[in-house]
């Protein structure tokens, strides 16, 4: 496939891997946040870390949207397909996320709800058109580069007035959680977490540009580098961010020029801003509430929105006691370090969100990495 | 949940609709997001929709500096 298999050629990594061994100075240690699902699932399939040198160290961030769904935005979904009787068109990514009350949205389908798994939001508005005596209510999950595609939805159902139609939305911000870490009291008093730098998200880059990273540059002193979701580009784009911090720059570097630009996508933004506008706050798995963080329909298409059409009110809920899917994805523990970790929780039967998409640092550790790092 | 992959654009229908190709796959996807595409251009599919195009000598460059990243040390002494 082009434009990928080239990006993944072996004796090109091992050139990139030599440079980053001439490169790393080994009395120090260099710790980088991969914000991106994509990213960890590329460094946990391709082996990444056999190749780095061992004072050079990848902390998986929390951008994988499923993982950092709360409970509580589950139990609304789950609620309007068994309470409501709508029609809950959902990505697969979210089916087996575990819910309250021992549910999912996969055993709330099982015991009857009409839960449909979808590929694009327009399979969404073919259902609502093809049942139009039923509500049809699409669970909108992602960062920047899913809400897109949703606001397209809404555009067109507003066009064709498809009364039926609704989005429950859990659409969330890249910049907004990447600040919270910064801010986290394990990153900025207590030395928790060291941060060296921040490899930067390939897809929704595309869309909201390098530009957004460059306050994160300038205000913590910490060096970006957006790089694709390829393994040749993850390894170059750790390349550029030992040689930044070697030569104590902070500054957004685009490895991923193929694709991203400074600006972005200006007509996604356009289309974005168009229909959602920010919320006051948001609940993340893991991080807890987040300011800013999160996007909800505007009042033009309160009609299409399902929150204001259920009069849905949000609840929040705990997740299971043992799990550390909240410290994991702060970059506080490692999957090894929980003890549900390969036991009880596994991808067949995950008990907290980051076991369940393969982009989870649980989900793709386990896949790829547990037999590496047991021997 | 951002998967999103590199497909060839084989036919334009209009503004909002084209044909992509991938490994033999035909698939009708929306353009509704990105401007000006053409037949023969590489688009990155999330979801049903293209986000962006690819620029083929952006890849080429890229490419080129990860070879030279490999060729500035020697094998032997790395």
């Amino acid at each position: 496939m082009k434009f990928v298999d080239e990006f993944r050629d072996g004796a090109l990594a091992q050139g990139i891997a030599r440079a980053i061994h001439a490169e790393a100075k080994p009395h120090r240690r260099y710790a980088f946040m991969e914000f991106c699902g994509g990213h960890t699932h590329a460094i946990a399939r391709y082996g990444i870390p056999d190749l780095l040198p061992t004072n050079v160290r990848m902390i998986h961030g929390p951008g994988c949207p499923v993982c950092v769904l709360p409970i509580g935005r589950i139990d609304l979904a789950i609620h309007l397909a068994i309470k409501r009787g709508v029609i809950l068109c959902t990505y697969g990514d979210t089916l087996r996320v575990p819910a309250s009350d021992g549910l999912s949205l996969l055993r709330a389908k099982a015991r009857g709800g009409d839960i449909r798994m979808i590929y694009s939001p327009e399979d969404a508005l073919r259902i609502a058109r093809d049942n139009p005596g039923r509500e049809v209510v699409l669970f909108a999950i992602g960062f920047e580069t899913t809400t897109p595609p949703t606001a397209v939805a809404l555009m067109n159902a507003e066009r064709e007035d498809l009364g039926n139609f609704s989005v429950l939305c859990c659409h969330v911000l890249t910049p907004a959680a990447i600040a919270h870490i910064l801010d986290s009291p394990e990153v900025r008093n207590l030395g928790l977490v060291a941060l060296d730098g921040f490899i930067g998200p390939a897809h929704v880059s595309t869309i909201i540009g390098s530009q957004p990273y460059e306050f994160f540059a300038e205000e913590y002193r910490k060096p970006v580098v957006i790089a694709g979701f390829e393994p040749l580009d993850v390894m170059q784009a750790i390349l550029m961010l030992v040689r930044q911090v070697n030569a104590c720059r902070f500054s957004v570097e685009n490895e991923f020029t193929r694709a991203v630009t400074r600006e972005g996508n200006r007509r996604a933004q356009a289309l974005v801003v168009e229909c959602f506008e920010l919320r006051k706050h948001f609940e993340w798995r893991g991080l807890g509430e987040v300011s800013y963080s999160a996007l909800k329909i505007r009042e033009r298409f309160a009609r299409f929105d399902a929150e204001a059409r259920f009069d849905l009110a949000y609840q929040p809920a705990p997740d299971h006691k043992a799990c550390a899917c909240g410290a994991i994805l702060r970059g506080v523990k490692q999957p090894i370090d929980c003890t549900l970790f390969g036991t009880v929780c596994t991808p067949d039967t995950p008990m907290g969100s980051c076991m369940v998409s393969s982009e989870g640092a649980c989900a793709a550790h386990y896949t790829y990495g547990r037999h590496r790092s047991t021997a | 949940m951002c998967l999103a992959i590199p497909t060839r654009v084989i036919e334009v229908h209009n503004e909002f609709e084209a044909i992509v190709e991938l490994a033999g796959v035909r698939k009708l996807v929306s353009i509704a997001l990105v401007e000006n595409v053409q037949v023969g251009d590489f688009v990155i599919l999330h979801v049903g929709h293209a986000l962006t195009k690819l620029d083929p000598d952006e890849a080429r460059k890229t490419l080129e500096l990860m070879a030279e990243a490999g060729l500035a040390v020697d094998p032997a002494t790395a």
